[in-house]
């Protein structure tokens, strides 16, 4: 894994010193001979002509790696978050299986359909906070910690089982088109002693290189990804934070208001690509 | 108690005498036909130290977004703005000073590129960075100074 993540940085050297071809690679995605869909037309009101998966800016061997589910690390993950799936826990003495029993069926659009209008609370759930709402209130166990016990296994286990499924996201229901529209704002809104917004680099630069980064779309269709660099799952609102955090902005916590309205909002903008779970990154 | 105030009262006017004297702040600093004329400190820029504050990654991180033929010994040019060769015969040392101190007063507002000796920044600036520039006024300087040698 390692040795690949060298030749990786290696390629991607190569590739920036030859003068920067970089437009996303021109192939398609195929997981274990299924096909993906990792070009789709954009929905009515994106500002981009098409939606495209980070999938295509990532270097050869990076994207080789998601083509064969024993070549990505993160299905080590999903293999975890299977474990967990059966195990019981909680006052209750229940697993997620003993209600939901098998996965691929019960689950089968999860991943695709996430996030969703929460009429108990007023506010969009993801799959993060769906898996705390059923460990508290189903089985009495305790809500997991941000990124940590079993968050990013079973959420990749959970969302795995849409893989390849095109994303998309109801706004009809509850106040879901208010939450979009704040994501949207804080989409455009610069932050931090570098003053950029997300726009700045994914919308306005996305194809191009920022030092040693190609610069994608930032769509959301892969999470948790299995980065490369960390070895380990990486969480959609982890990445969120990062990349405000490199504006050198302080940032919100996972799961608040601004996070959720964010994901709701680029959930949308990736609509129409495959579900990656678990997607390899660099 | 009366000695120790005029004691402070003292090194007040020698430390203003110190700090305020050769740097200009940036809320003053002065932008006419997109030029900053007045250097920023009574220190002449020094285009080797402007060189490695362009390099490097925490202070100019200029190789983020500009390609440099200079700097070719270093992995990994950007390429979010333009190279940046020959941007010393293109622009003014004025001209350059203000892209680097700000460059939305040359572009537009809707320029990426950060302004290096501005407060105006974006929202939520990291709390230990409020009210501080990217870069201080003699790091701007000297990188203006390396900027002109871009012929
Ligand atoms: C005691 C039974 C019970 C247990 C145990 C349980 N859940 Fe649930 N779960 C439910 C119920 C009831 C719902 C709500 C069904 C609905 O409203 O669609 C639900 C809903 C969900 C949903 C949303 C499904 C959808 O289509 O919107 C997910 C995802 C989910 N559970 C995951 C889990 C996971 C993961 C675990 C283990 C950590 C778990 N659940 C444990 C009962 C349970
Ligand atoms: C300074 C540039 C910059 C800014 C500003 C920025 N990002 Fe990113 N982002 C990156 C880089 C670099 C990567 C890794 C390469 C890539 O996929 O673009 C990345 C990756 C991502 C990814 C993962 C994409 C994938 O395919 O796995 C998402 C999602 C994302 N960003 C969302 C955001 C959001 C939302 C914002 C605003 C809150 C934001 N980014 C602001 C530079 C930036
Ligand atoms: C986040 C990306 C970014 C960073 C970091 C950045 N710039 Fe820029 N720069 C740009 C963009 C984009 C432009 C083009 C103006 C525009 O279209 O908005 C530009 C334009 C310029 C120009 C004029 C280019 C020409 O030749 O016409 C100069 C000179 C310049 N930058 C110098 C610097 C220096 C010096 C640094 C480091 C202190 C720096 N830039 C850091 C994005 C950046």
């Amino acid at each position: 894994m390692n040795y690949s993540y060298k030749l990786a940085a290696l390629l991607s050297g190569v590739l920036t010193t030859a003068v920067l071809v970089a437009a996303p690679v021109e192939e398609t995605l195929t997981v274990d001979e299924v096909d993906m869909i990792s070009r789709a037309a954009s929905a009515e009101g994106h500002p981009l002509p098409e939606v495209i998966s980070g999938w295509h800016y990532r270097t050869d061997s990076t994207r080789a790696l998601q083509t064969d589910s024993f070549e990505n690390g993160g299905m080590l993950g999903v293999e975890l978050g299977e474990e967990i799936w059966n195990t019981v826990e909680g006052t209750e003495g229940k697993s997620c299986a003993s209600c939901h029993d098998d996965a691929a069926v019960s689950m089968a659009s999860v991943g695709a359909l996430f996030p969703k209008w929460h009429e108990e609370s007023g506010k969009p759930i993801n799959v993060e906070l769906q898996i705390n709402d059923c460990r508290v209130n189903n089985m009495g166990a305790e809500a997991y910690k941000f990124d940590k016990g079993g968050q990013k296994p079973l959420t990749a286990f959970v969302k795995h089982q849409s893989h390849g499924q095109p994303v998309t996201v109801d706004l009809t229901e509850g106040d879901m088109q208010q939450w979009w529209e704040q994501g949207k704002e804080l989409y455009y809104r610069r932050t931090g002693q570098l003053n950029l917004s997300c726009a700045s680099c994914h919308e306005k630069n996305n194809g191009k290189y920022i030092r040693a980064d190609h610069l994608s779309q930032g769509n959301v269709n892969g999470f948790p990804t299995y980065r490369l660099k960390q070895g380990n799952l990486i969480s959609l609102h982890n990445r969120f934070r990062g990349c405000i955090r490199d504006t050198r902005a302080e940032y919100p916590a996972a799961f608040s208001d601004d996070l959720m309205a964010l994901e709701v909002y680029t959930t949308w903008r990736s609509q129409g690509l495959s579900v990656e779970t678990p997607a390899v990154r660099q | 108690m009366i000695r120790k105030l005029v004691l402070s009262a003292v090194s007040g006017i020698v430390l203003i005498g110190v700090v305020a004297a050769d740097v200009t702040a940036p809320g003053d600093v002065k932008v006419e036909n997109l030029g900053i004329s007045v250097a920023l400190t009574d220190q002449p820029g020094d285009p080797a130290e402007g060189r490695k504050v362009f390099a490097n990654r925490k202070q100019g991180n200029c190789l983020a977004c500009h390609a440099n033929s200079d700097l070719k010994d270093q992995l990994f040019h950007g390429e979010v703005g333009p190279g940046l060769d020959g941007a010393g015969s293109r622009w003014s040392e004025a001209q350059l000073r203000t892209i680097v101190v700000n460059a939305k007063a040359v572009f537009s507002d809707a320029t990426v590129m950060p302004g290096f000796y501005s407060l105006e920044v974006g929202e939520n600036v990291r709390k230990d960075l409020v009210g501080k520039t990217i870069l201080t006024a003699q790091q701007v300087e000297d990188i203006v100074a390396y900027l002109t040698t871009l012929k």
